[in-house]
């Protein structure tokens, strides 16, 4: 089943999009100067599809607070979804089993 | 002061003949003129870059900034500079290549007096001391904040084979350095190393370095610019510029 589990934190960042979704084949992560962030240096994570052109870029600039606190974030969601689906799953599994032997009877 | 100027994109011939980008600005109406290319900084070929080459134009210089990142497009500047770093970088040989491009474009233009400078900030100062090593024929060269000229074995690799600083015995043009003194790269120790070198060989020079700033200190549109020294800074550019640039 889906959840609502969500993590959230306050970030400092710029972001670049696109108009529609593109398909993504690498994320180039680095802390350099950034291109539009107000900040010396930044984290800057670089979502491509070398593919499509230079213009298929998704990009993050984010201070360096803010990628830590994301990757806090990711790894708590990560951890409190698996976890969920995994129960989830395994109920699933459990109901299927119970009905398939209710159906032998 | 030259408040009339023009200023456009164009298309010169770059390293190995390569058609490139470039911001050209130029005083309308003057001869005689000397030339700069700019370097622009790691970022890219951004808004500030053009800024700095409209400014050399208003101080009496046709000033060229190639974009060292044109291969990759055509796209947006920030994009192409995404592309150039998942590509693994422009390669010194490349950039000194659209360096010697922009060179020969300055001095073929009838209004040109021959004489070239180069400027580069960020990444671009250390090509710009490249330059004064490994160009023929430049007059001037300033370096504002060039990171890695001093560089470690493990920082060299195919793209950029040879640490800067190690060209030195070759520079055979005078160098301005811009420093702030909050760097972390280039720190302190590696402007004293630099310093050391260009005396150990006997090279014209001159090194300003800046108390209460660290890297990129001129880029008006960053959090690390600093007024009053950059206001002091670009005294020490235009006036080492004129010196070595419009005199005979």
């Amino acid at each position: 089943m889906c959840s609502w589990i969500t993590e959230k934190t306050g970030i400092v960042a710029h972001g670049k999009g696109v108009s529609e979704w593109i398909s993504l084949r690498t994320a180039n992560v680095y802390y350099d100067h950034p291109a539009s962030a107000p900040l010396d240096h930044a984290l800057i994570i670089d979502f491509l599809n070398e593919t499509e052109g230079p213009g298929a870029r998704v990009a993050v600039e984010l201070s360096a607070e803010s990628a830590r606190a994301l990757v806090r974030a990711i790894e708590a969601a990560l951890a409190a979804g698996e976890q969920c689906h995994e129960s989830t799953s395994r109920t699933h599994t459990k109901e299927r089993k119970t009905e398939t032997a209710d159906e032998r009877r | 002061m030259y408040e009339g100027m023009i200023a456009e994109t164009i298309t010169i011939s770059g390293h190995g003949g390569d058609a490139i980008e470039a911001y050209f600005a130029r005083p309308l109406g003057s001869v005689g003129l000397p030339g700069v290319v700019v370097f622009h900084h790691m970022p890219g070929w951004d808004e500030w870059s053009k800024e700095v080459t409209r400014k050399l134009a208003f101080h009496g210089y046709a000033a060229l900034c190639p974009h060292l990142f044109s291969r990759h497009g055509p796209g947006r500047w920030d994009d192409l500079a995404a592309a150039a770093r998942a590509a693994g970088g422009v390669s010194d040989a490349q950039v000194m290549g659209d360096a010697k491009g922009a060179m020969d474009y300055l001095r073929n233009q009838p209004y040109a007096s021959g004489r070239v400078g180069v400027i580069g900030f960020c990444s671009g100062g250390r090509q710009a001391y490249m330059a004064a090593c490994t160009l023929p024929g430049l007059d001037a060269a300033v370096d504002c904040w060039g990171g890695r000229v001093v560089a470690r074995p493990e920082e060299l690799n195919e793209r950029q084979p040879r640490a800067v600083i190690d060209m030195t015995p070759d520079m055979a043009c005078s160098l301005l350095g811009i420093f702030g003194n909050d760097d972390g790269n280039p720190d302190v120790e590696q402007v004293n190393r630099i310093e050391a070198e260009l005396t150990k060989h006997g090279k014209t020079y001159e090194f300003h370095r800046y108390d209460g700033a660290g890297h990129g200190f001129f880029a008006v549109d960053r959090p690390g610019y600093r007024p009053e020294q950059a206001v002091d800074g670009w005294k020490k550019v235009l006036s080492f510029f004129e010196r070595y640039l419009r005199t005979d």
